[in-house]
């Protein structure tokens, strides 16, 4: 990825110039917004929406990665085999449902605000990390567990020293999915009145003012490829020093 | 669950839905409410209606959770399943004339939390019983069938039809119907084009692998845009187009609509097209390959006859992601004026009407589904028999 080596740092610069210094892009959003109309989003600071956003993807991804992880440890357990068939059910199914509806449907259980989108971030989070999770777990080489058994580990240390550290790339790949569908789902999120970058775009689709959408868009769309890109980064490192 | 010492015999998902189900038994079955905008009254299953009707109900409930518990027979705990879904529409139904008896006009009565909990156990118990059964591609097909049959005949009977979500329906029946229309055309029309431009695109990033470096990333790229902003960033390039070339808006190019959904829709869609086109075609084993370039089979017959059949399945399982993922996505469309049952989920936001959102999101939440379903039957049947697709 040598393009990667400028790329990068320059739309990282962008994204920073557009989130703390947005009237420096009014000449470049001008024509985009209705006549006499504003130019630049301003009944919020960008960057509180930003972290606002950020907030709750971040919250409900950790959650998730914690519960997801903790679940697919237990079903690779000999203890929780027999749920394993049914996990792999639930994942596939809940899958299936559109990460909106699970958003609009959060709001009859739990009304407007910050509250539904969480609980729907989180839920939806929970599966691909889950799959990746048990795929990792149940498909490390035996020739290893062998040896850790061999050298006398018990279950705790076999988990902790040999399993999750194997386990880590895949899992991680789960969790890149799980954050990318989050940082989507989150900026739907505004359409139930959750603080989040989504508003902005909202806004500009309720007042036809073009140059709303795109700066939100904008915005919205820099972070989740620079997250997702710093997350496959992360994800080539352990696999170089895990030797997988 | 203290029930270690029969493990063997209890099966031990069946000892948990047993008591998330009764659990749910207990939680409010129906809401009564004045409108269709207050909060309603809850009440649980037991006083729907006068005992002698609810205990059928109640006690099928019971016998399905019941027999889910039997771990050896998966036919007899599919059965418990299907009572204990025969119980849940049979209370439905039985609960919903009598609530509404005499509750004034507008009156509305909707499902509730255990009926939502008890239909997700029962769901799962099924597919629980199904994945022991290990049922071929047709009788699953079959199964399908039958179940979609079920809840047509249930919903076109009318003896749902007092509930409300299906007042909300009765009220919009001819912009439901062109919502579903729309829905479809968004959803299978964005996939057509995207098979159209990917199949040929992952055949020739199959053959070169500089193009498989440089387009790959760059789709993958596409596919991490939140649907919301590519929604949106569509609308100025779309606006654009629809000003300037001569034509295009009155094929119906502008910036708000269908249009720019449905591009935003062939944009998402042509990784999981492409990317798994690349990889069918490389799954194909180099043994045949070899043996195929013996016979001296040109590059077009290699690819015809040995490298799709071979790969048909993964590129299948692609066009399964897409279906699933388009079908999810067009909900957007709604927020730009694209159509679909989009439109009812944020009308239905807007109103805090909840049963216009369910109207828009039920319908979604099966299709996809069904795609999903249906998809995975077609994926299995061309596994099975690789000849009957060459």
């Amino acid at each position: 990825m040598r393009i990667g080596t400028f790329l990068r740092p320059a739309l990282t610069l962008l994204l920073l110039a557009l989130v703390l210094r947005p009237v420096w892009f009014t000449p470049f959003f001008a024509p985009f917004a209705p006549a006499g109309g504003p130019v630049i989003y301003e009944r919020a600071s960008l960057l509180s929406l930003s972290i606002s956003h950020l907030g709750l993807v971040a919250a409900a991804s950790a959650a998730a990665t914690l519960v997801a992880v903790t679940l697919a440890i237990l079903v690779t357990r000999p203890a929780g085999a027999a749920f394993l068939p049914l996990s792999r059910t639930i994942t596939n199914m809940g899958q299936t449902f559109p990460p909106v509806a699970v958003l609009a449907l959060a709001v009859p259980a739990l009304g407007f605000g910050a509250g539904p989108t969480l609980v729907a971030l989180f839920l939806y989070g929970l599966l691909p990390i889950f799959e990746n999770a048990i795929v990792a777990l149940s498909t490390l080489p035996p020739a290893t567990m062998e040896a850790a058994r061999g050298i006398g580990l018990n279950r705790w240390q076999q988990l902790l020293r040999v399993e999750l550290p194997l386990a880590l790339p895949v899992t991680l790949t789960g969790i890149r999915l799980s954050v990318v569908i989050a940082l989507g789902t989150a900026t739907l999120g505004s359409t139930v009145a959750a603080r989040t970058l989504g508003e902005v775009i909202i806004a500009g689709l309720l007042t036809n003012n073009t140059a709303f959408v795109l700066q939100g868009g904008l915005i919205v769309g820099l972070f989740a490829v620079l997250i997702y890109d710093a997350l496959v980064q992360l994800e080539a490192r352990l696999v170089r020093r895990t030797g997988g | 669950m203290n029930a270690k010492g029969s493990a063997g015999a209890l099966s031990a998902p069946g000892i948990l839905f047993a008591v998330l189900g009764l659990a749910a038994m207990l939680a409010p079955f129906m809401t009564l409410a004045a409108n269709r905008i207050v909060a309603g009254d809850a009440i649980v299953a037991w006083r729907l209606a006068e005992p002698g009707v609810t205990l059928p109900g109640l006690l099928s409930l019971a016998a399905g959770l019941a027999l889910g518990l039997l771990a050896a027979w998966p036919r007899i705990r599919m059965a418990g399943a299907a009572l204990g879904l025969a119980g849940l529409f049979w209370l439905l139904m039985a609960g919903t004339p009598h609530l509404l008896a005499g509750a004034g006009e507008y009156a509305r009565v909707s499902p509730a939390a255990g009926f939502w909990c008890l239909l997700a156990v029962f769901i799962l118990l099924m597919s629980d019983a199904l994945g022991n059964l290990a049922p071929g591609p047709l009788a699953r097909a079959a199964l399908l069938i039958a179940a979609l049959a079920a809840l047509t005949l249930v919903l076109w009977s009318g003896a749902l039809s007092d509930l409300s979500i299906m007042q909300e329906y009765a009220g919009r029946k001819p912009a439901f119907i062109d919502a579903f229309v729309r829905h479809l055309g968004l959803a299978f029309g964005s996939l057509a084009i995207a098979g159209v431009i990917g199949f040929p695109l992952g055949i020739l990033c199959h053959r070169r692998a500089q193009l498989r470096g440089a387009i790959l990333p760059v789709l993958s790229f596409l596919q991490t845009i939140p649907s919301l902003a590519m929604f949106g960033l569509m609308i100025p390039i779309l606006g654009w187009v629809g000003q300037t070339v001569p034509g295009a808006q009155s094929i119906g190019i502008a910036g708000i609509g269908f249009a720019p959904a449905f591009l935003a829709l062939v944009f998402y869609s042509l990784l999981p097209v492409v990317g798994n086109t690349v990889a069918g075609l490389a799954a194909a084993p180099p043994v045949a390959i070899e043996a195929a370039r013996g016979m001296g089979m040109t590059q077009r017959q290699r690819l015809l006859r040995v490298e799709l059949p071979l790969g048909l399945p993964v590129i299948l399982t692609g066009v399964r992601i897409v279906l699933v993922q388009n079908i999810g996505l067009a909900v957007i469309a709604g927020l730009i004026g694209g159509g679909g049952f989009g439109t009812f989920v944020f009308q239905g936001l807007n109103q805090t009407a909840t049963d216009l959102i369910l109207l828009g999101a039920l319908p979604t939440v099966m299709l996809a589904l069904v795609a999903a379903i249906a998809m995975d039957i077609l994926v299995d049947l061309v596994r099975t028999t690789p000849e009957a697709t060459a």
